[in-house]
């Protein structure tokens, strides 16, 4: 049997599944009920500085873009830090974590950009025996007007000052968690880890409008006939996710800093991939708005038995196995050819693989051989692009087979068994070895 | 009468204090009929017509759509229905069938469309076409009351014999065209076996009148009913009056069983029980026999078996002279027999009615054996059914007695590709020309084709 537990940063966890901070974790009621549910650690919403409450709308605060069966793909909000009193706050989190000692509970915290804010809330967190605390530099909506958020996010300096001042102050380990909304991830991240901070987590929510409404024409989440740009999350911004996690594992800069990943973590298989490409611990917020908190059963349960089919005994016997397969398109070889193999006893003759390929790409699948319906490659057309494989709607009819030897009847050129890549092909007006 | 053999004989039983057979109506409570000829198949509700549109692939070149016999585009209304432009979904199934609000109710879909479809092959639960047709199409002609517009009248004047689904498509497509369109009719009411023959709770309410009402909604078409060809409309008469003339005046005749004791009472043509029974108001009113045998394999014997059921029959029988695999009712229908309590029997062949007092009291038939080519044999060995009513299915004949010189083929009118008849001004479709499935939709493409035609003809 796997064992789950993580150490991240010196924070115990049974396992790597954390909620992220986010309105499940804005109450004692709710993180309680995360952890009876199983949940290993929690990120509390993000506190910001005493005063009067923050406030929020009193309309729609979530927007979402559906697949089939209206099953949630991404999720949009448009809603504030907590905005319950800080002392409130305090007291509960002190509260879970006096009643689960066992569990990560990190604070996530937004104040504005000042030393003196910085120092005034940090003593407060450190008191309730939190294991640690999370920057909140993401939140693209609301906050990132007023100064906070995103708006810090997107400038490395201000990441790395306030990481700087927080290190200076406090005991606890120091998360700063990443905005998705800049060019290049690895800017933020090598400003965190300049200051100090032990790890980063990624990503906060994307600036996105969800959608518009046909009859009113505003945006959407509406409040009272207009709207705003909102934070996306949820299973669609994945990609954009480990893209990011991907970049900070690799780069030389960055490289061995603590991540904790984020973005659209549904099921076990999803958090392998991010811990694949080196994250210690993963933060969920949509999959568990959208079924609730018995989710992270099937995500351990999943995991289990995926690292017991694996051989892996704990998360850190596969934690960055994937970063050092992940390259630049410049390195990737050349000389590898593959060609789409349709199964036909699999095929239910949809005939998807066919248009797509022959009205958008390379003509490369027949409809109709010797006058029935018939789908199958065109080896001298089939560039191996995977369109087939990604429009059929049967998992694993459609396969990219490697030709390891032999001709490629669509360049007449034999299988080369050696690697190459574009830095020293002909084609390549940079190439580091002049064509003969 | 002959004495009944001893074996394989189910006893014969009669209603305490009657003498006679048992054939009356009220056997049911009246709310028993009103469920029982309710919607066989309720309608989808917007969100499982969602979920269920969500479940089409979008196939290229869809065997739904070659396997539909008027060429719906189905893929393409499904996906309409999925982004919620649902007239736009029925306006494409109506392009290529004006009946698509019947069709979407009595197609045998597990035939044709959704035997096609590729779920149907990875999941063996094809996406649910009939009734999402049923959802654009109801959805439109609650909002509508017709479909298309006319182009500009062309003065052409097209007669067209028969107001079935045949009929109803031409005359449809032609005044689509510009033409003038009668339609006759033999029957005071329009509709042909629509509102005359097909099964009671596959078209509840009154839903083949309101369909024709929305077909003639696009105006241009004149229905005079009563008028039947050979009584009152004579070929020439109309080929000299009309510019072209259409033909879709269905099958007249009943097959007989061939044996004596056919005229005892009790025993009855499947087709005109039905037809009696779908224009009654109310259904309690329709007498049924306690044991009712039916005789044949298509769809007439399951429609009749099943509403012999519905109607309160204790049992009820259809029995068919060759195997399941042979029987046009497919074993979607035959399965819903089975549910609706009729027992189906296979090899058998009617050999003697049993008449007493002038009414039928059971029925014989020898069982059979088919040979290597098919050929059907008896083997000599009997069986008797007590039966009240006995009801013969076993098919419809066509009458060519008023077609004057109009040629034949198997039985049937001739038509070349486009529907026309020898007779240069005379086209012909639906279940009076031998080409395709006896199916609704088969007669609303052969009405269809034949209005090309004709349109072309009379453009020409």
């Amino acid at each position: 049997m796997a064992d789950l537990s993580t150490n991240f940063l010196g924070i115990r966890s049974p396992n790597p599944f954390w909620l992220a901070s986010a309105p499940p974790t804005d109450k004692q009621y709710n993180v309680e009920r995360a952890f009876r549910a199983g949940w290993g650690g929690v990120v509390w919403k993000t506190l910001g500085e005493d005063g009067p409450p923050v406030v929020n709308v009193n309309g729609p605060r979530y927007g979402a873009i559906h697949g089939a069966d209206r099953r949630l793909l991404g999720l949009n909000n448009i809603e504030l830090i907590t905005d319950r009193p800080l002392e409130v706050n305090l007291r509960e989190i002190a509260e879970v974590k006096k009643n689960w000692p066992d569990r990560a509970m990190i604070v996530s915290i937004m104040v504005p950009c000042e030393e003196q804010a910085w120092k005034a809330i940090l003593p407060l967190v450190e008191a309730t025996g939190a294991d640690g605390i999370e920057l909140n530099f993401g939140c693209p909506h609301g906050m990132s007007e007023r100064g906070m958020g995103s708006a810090v996010g997107q400038v490395p300096e201000y990441i790395e000052m306030v990481a700087r001042w927080c290190k200076q102050t406090t005991r606890m380990p120091v998360i700063v968690k990443l905005t998705p909304n800049i060019t290049d991830i690895r800017y933020p991240a090598r400003a965190a880890k300049k200051g100090g901070a032990d790890a980063v987590s990624l990503i906060n929510t994307i600036s996105s409008i969800i959608s518009v409404d046909l009859d009113s024409f505003s945006p959407t989440p509406s409040i009272d006939g207009r709207g705003s740009h909102g934070g996306y999350c949820g299973p669609a911004v994945k990609p954009i996710a480990l893209n990011m996690v991907a970049e900070i594992a690799r780069d030389a800069e960055t490289r061995g800093l603590p991540i904790s990943g984020i973005g659209g973590i549904t099921t076990w298989r999803d958090a392998a991939e991010y811990i694949a490409l080196g994250c210690g611990t993963v933060q969920v917020c949509t999959a568990a708005m959208t079924y609730g908190f018995k989710i992270v059963q099937e995500m351990i349960d999943g995991l289990s038995a995926y690292m017991d089919e694996k051989g892996f005994r704990t998360i850190e016997d596969f934690r960055g196995r994937a970063v050092p397969n992940v390259t630049d398109w410049q390195y990737l070889n050349l000389n590898y050819i593959a060609k789409a193999r349709i199964d036909q006893d699999a095929c239910i003759k949809c005939g998807r693989c066919h248009i797509a390929c022959e009205d958008t790409s390379h003509q490369a699948i027949t409809s109709m051989v010797d006058g029935k319906r018939h789908f199958e490659v065109i080896d001298a057309e089939c560039v191996g692009c995977n369109l087939c494989v990604s429009v059929c709607p049967v998992e694993n009819c459609i396969t990219m087979e490697e030709m390891v030897a032999g001709t490629d009847p669509r360049t007449g050129r034999p299988v080369s068994p050696d690697y190459a890549n574009w830095t020293t092909h002909p084609n390549n007006p940079m190439a580091r070895v002049a064509a003969e | 009468m002959t004495e009944l053999a001893a074996a394989d004989t189910v006893p014969f039983e009669t209603a305490p204090g009657t003498a006679g057979p048992d054939i009356r109506g009220q056997r049911l409570a009246a709310a028993d009929y009103a469920r029982n000829f309710s919607d066989m198949h309720p309608p989808l509700g917007r969100h499982e017509a969602l979920v269920e549109s969500d479940r089409c692939y979008f196939c290229y070149d869809a065997p739904c759509q070659t396997a539909c016999p008027t060429g719906i585009d189905i893929p393409l209304f499904i996906r309409k229905i999925g982004t919620g432009n649902v007239d736009g979904a029925a306006s494409t199934i109506f392009e290529a069938n004006i009946l698509g609000g019947m069709c979407a109710r009595v197609c045998p879909t597990e035939t044709l469309c959704e035997d096609a479809c590729v779920r149907h092959t990875a999941e063996d639960r094809p996406v649910r076409i009939g009734l999402l047709q049923r959802y654009a199409t109801d959805h439109f002609m609650q909002g509508h009351t017709s479909f298309g517009t006319r182009k500009a009248p062309t003065g052409k004047r097209v007669a067209v014999v028969g107001a079935g689904p045949a009929g109803l498509s031409c005359a449809h497509a032609l005044a689509s065209e510009g033409h003038d369109v009668t339609i006759f009719d033999a029957r005071g009411k329009p509709g042909g076996l629509n509102e005359h023959g097909i099964a009671a709770y596959k078209a509840v309410g009154d839903f083949a009148q309101e369909e024709v009402d929305f077909i003639l909604g696009i105006g241009g078409i004149t229905l005079e009913g009563g008028k039947a060809l050979g009584r009152d409309l004579a070929i020439e008469t109309l080929t000299a009056e009309f510019d072209a003339v259409f033909l879709g005046v269905g099958l007249q005749g009943v097959n007989a069983l061939g044996l004596s004791g056919e005229a005892a009472a009790g025993v009855v043509d499947a087709v005109a029980w039905i037809e009696a029974m779908r224009q009654a108001e109310d259904k309690g009113n329709v007498p049924v026999g306690r044991r009712v045998v039916v005789i044949g394999g298509g769809m007439t014997a399951v429609d009749a078996a099943v509403q012999a059921r519905k109607l309160g029959a204790e049992e009820v029988t259809m029995v068919y002279r060759r195997g399941e695999a042979a029987m046009n009712a497919s074993a979607f229908e035959r399965e819903v027999a089975r549910n609706a309590g009729v027992v189906i029997r296979t090899f058998a062949r009617p050999a003697e009615l049993h008449v007493a007092a002038g009414a039928v009291t059971g029925i014989s038939f020898e069982k059979t054996v088919t040979d290597a080519e098919g050929r059907l044999t008896g083997t000599g060995e009997r069986f008797t059914l007590a039966a009240d009513q006995v009801m013969k299915a076993i098919g419809q004949s066509f009458e060519p007695g008023p077609l004057g010189t109009i040629g034949l083929e198997d039985g049937r009118i001739a038509v070349d590709a486009a529907f026309r008849t020898t007779n240069a001004k005379v086209w012909a479709g639906g279940d009076c020309v031998p080409a395709g499935e006896d199916l609704t939709v088969v007669a609303v493409e052969h009405g269809k084709r034949a209005a090309r035609s004709i349109n072309a003809a009379l453009k020409a």
